[in-house]
């Protein structure tokens, strides 16, 4: 039986059909896309940022930057050596310190320390840092990336467990700033 | 003569059911222009050729390959040493990935010399240009799968390079590692990308792609003063083909196959000869002792990225390609009709000497990384015996100085050391001792300051030695004004 418009019975049923289907999609999008979100949307849960040990103070001599590793906190058991993180600790007088991420502000390479010149070099694009993780030249736009860290009982904790890049509102840039600007007056 | 009729019977059983007899003698029965059955129009098929021997060898490394961050390493180095021959098909599908990238863009500069992208195939190019950016997919996901060092750290890059996209960054670099760091999930994720997701969609791509070609037929030969119409196009096509056409298989195809065959066997002699890429170091990355790169057909965008200014850098990187896609998807709709012949297309021609030009400089930039600091020129590259002769004790202290500063790792002195900065074989001639003084405390010119790091003594001596650098017979560069000031 057809009707004036056109629409017949079984028409209309394959229409109910696709609707079906439709709502059925969409009810499994939900979870489907929160599974493949999971990553992001787990932002701000436990793990992420933890306060880590990287050892007894007397690791780190007064005036020195060492290599130092830390674990990292959201892990899995396949992660492999990938697991371990390193990071520079700057002690700079036996009670002030700072710890820079390993990663080139630039494009995240691991930047290396030259006692000597007191400067960080990056391998990748020739990114140089000094000291106090400023930016001394080359394309990083900024100094090195900081972990926040904490003294306790003997102690150096840091909060880490993401990794660096320039795109993130990352913690700051305290060891930097001041001195980017010095460096740019004069070159 | 019974197994003749066997066999005749047997295809008959399964072409009525399976009805497919047709149209494959109408695909191979297809008239063609009878100038494209030439050694030009053979790139396209071996591109198919190796994309399926690559999902062979990719089948064979799976068998052994274990995607996981803790043992990728090891299994690769399984299949390196202890599986016999593994380490071939490692290679057979290195090099097949390598020969893969190369034919694909021949393809590509063929196809766009020739014309071929202009009506009715503009959705042919489109394909196409997907065909390419997953390929591209294909090369750099294959690259994380050798989980070394390199793929480590050419993460972070890639995950460096998200994190700028604006608002969204962050979150981008998440879903790229699969959490917050390169770990377990990280390489999870790209195995899945290079064995599920992006063959997939290379495999619908080529389909279309191929399915077109056969539709709308092989670009003719262009012609100066052919020009194409969409008005009239298919009408003179058909003409073309039926008066002088070929059928395409064997007239054709024959060249297409012996092509294939030359590819495959060089693939191979590579592969014997060459052996399999990596793995490199160890994907641990607590050893920093590596200065990671790209294979070689990313070495250009490494170059790139060492010489945008640091305050364009996000929005080129961003905004670039982009701009680039974009141009190669309109290219069709702009120049859809008119003439198809690189002898009349001069601008056609220089843009791709130009993109050659451009690749090949910063491929061969990349290779040599003149930017990077030479991290042990400092305790490894002497500083030429020439310079070091009959000076005095305070320019001797100088050279120390230069070794020992690291000044060596961006200055090169005879030819050894870095690049990143200039060489200093003549720098007295350029640089009075003012100005030499200046330069080492304030630094600036993309030169740290090493106010700070050098005492007064050491910069005496160092500079000492820096006045020495210069050619014999030739005076060294000295501030005019300085004896009159003086006097």
């Amino acid at each position: 039986m057809t009707k004036p418009d056109g629409l017949t019975r079984r028409g209309f049923l394959m229409k109910i059909g696709l609707l079906f289907n439709g709502a059925v999609g969409l009810a499994l999008a939900v979870p489907i896309l929160s599974y493949v979100l999971s990553p992001v949307s787990r932002q701000r849960k436990s793990g992420y940022d933890s306060w880590l040990s990287l050892g007894d103070l007397h690791q780190f001599p007064a005036g020195q930057t060492r290599l130092a590793k830390y674990r990292n906190p959201v892990m899995n058991s396949w992660d492999g050596e990938t697991a371990d993180i390193a990071c520079w600790v700057r002690n700079v007088d036996g009670e002030k310190f700072q710890v820079f991420a390993i990663n080139c502000a630039h494009l995240g390479c691991p930047v290396r320390w030259f006692a000597q010149s007191n400067l960080f070099m990056c391998p990748c694009h020739g990114g140089a840092y000094y000291q106090d993780g400023s930016r001394a030249s080359g394309p990083p736009e900024r100094g090195l990336f900081e972990y926040p860290h904490k003294l306790e009982s003997g102690k150096l904790l840091i909060q880490a467990g993401e990794m660096p890049t320039p795109g993130r509102a990352a913690n700051d840039s305290r060891g930097g700033s001041g001195c980017v600007q010095f460096v740019q007056f004069n070159g | 003569m019974r197994a003749v009729r066997a066999i005749q019977w047997l295809g008959e059983w399964f072409d009525q059911r399976l009805q497919l007899g047709r149209p494959i003698r109408e695909v191979m029965e297809h008239p063609v222009p009878r100038q494209t059955a030439s050694w030009w129009y053979v790139f396209g098929s071996a591109a198919l050729t190796i994309f399926l021997f690559q999902i062979v060898t990719g089948i064979l490394l799976a068998l052994v390959y274990v995607p996981s961050a803790g043992e990728a390493w090891n299994s690769l180095q399984t299949l390196n040493h202890q599986i016999a021959l593994g380490w071939f098909i490692r290679a057979l599908h290195g090099w097949g990935s390598n020969f893969m990238l190369a034919i694909v863009l021949i393809h590509m500069v063929q196809v766009f010399l020739f014309g071929a992208y202009k009506f009715p195939r503009e959705l042919t190019w489109i394909i196409g240009i997907f065909l390419l950016l997953v390929t591209f997919g294909m090369a750099f996901t294959g690259q994380v799968l050798r989980f070394d060092q390199d793929a480590y750290w050419g993460l972070g890059i890639g995950a460096s390079i998200s994190s700028r996209v604006p608002v969204l960054g962050p979150a981008l670099v998440k879903l790229l590692l699969g959490g917050p760091i390169i770990g377990g999930a990280t390489l999870s994720r790209f195995f899945a990308l290079h064995v599920f997701v992006i063959p997939g969609l290379l495999i619908a791509f080529v389909g279309l792609h191929v399915l077109m070609v056969l539709k709308l037929g092989v670009n003719e030969w262009p012609m100066p003063g052919r020009i194409v119409r969409r008005t009239t196009y298919v009408r003179e096509y058909h003409e073309l083909t039926a008066k002088d056409g070929v059928p395409f298989v064997p007239n054709a195809i024959w060249k297409d196959i012996v092509f294939s065959g030359f590819i495959l066997l060089s693939i191979a002699a590579c592969a014997v000869l060459l052996g399999p890429f990596g793995p490199g170091g160890q994907p641990d990355p607590t050893i920093i002792q590596t200065a990671p790169r790209p294979d070689g057909f990313f070495l250009w965008i490494y170059a790139v990225l060492s010489f945008l200014p640091p305050a364009a850098e996000t929005p080129i990187l961003l905004i670039g390609p982009v701009i680039g896609i974009l141009v190669l998807l309109a290219l069709p709709f702009v120049a859809g009709e008119g003439e198809k012949s690189w002898r009349r297309r001069p601008i056609a021609v220089l843009v791709i000497l130009l993109a050659a030009v451009s690749l090949g400089t910063l491929t061969q930039l990349g290779e040599h990384t003149p930017w990077s600091p030479v991290m042990d020129a400092w305790s490894s590259q002497p500083i030429p015996v020439q310079y070091l002769k009959d000076r005095t004790p305070l320019e001797h202290q100088g050279a120390l100085v230069f070794q020992a500063k690291q000044c060596h790792n961006c200055h090169s002195l005879g030819g050894e050391g870095g690049k990143r900065g200039p060489a200093l074989d003549q720098v007295a001639l350029r640089l009075t001792p003012d100005q030499l003084v200046r330069q080492v405390i304030q630094g600036g010119g993309n030169m740290p300051a090493y106010g700070k790091n050098l005492n007064p003594a050491e910069t005496t001596a160092l500079v000492k030695f820096l006045e020495t650098l210069h050619p014999s017979g030739q005076t060294p560069a000295r501030d005019a004004s300085r004896s009159v000031a003086l006097r």
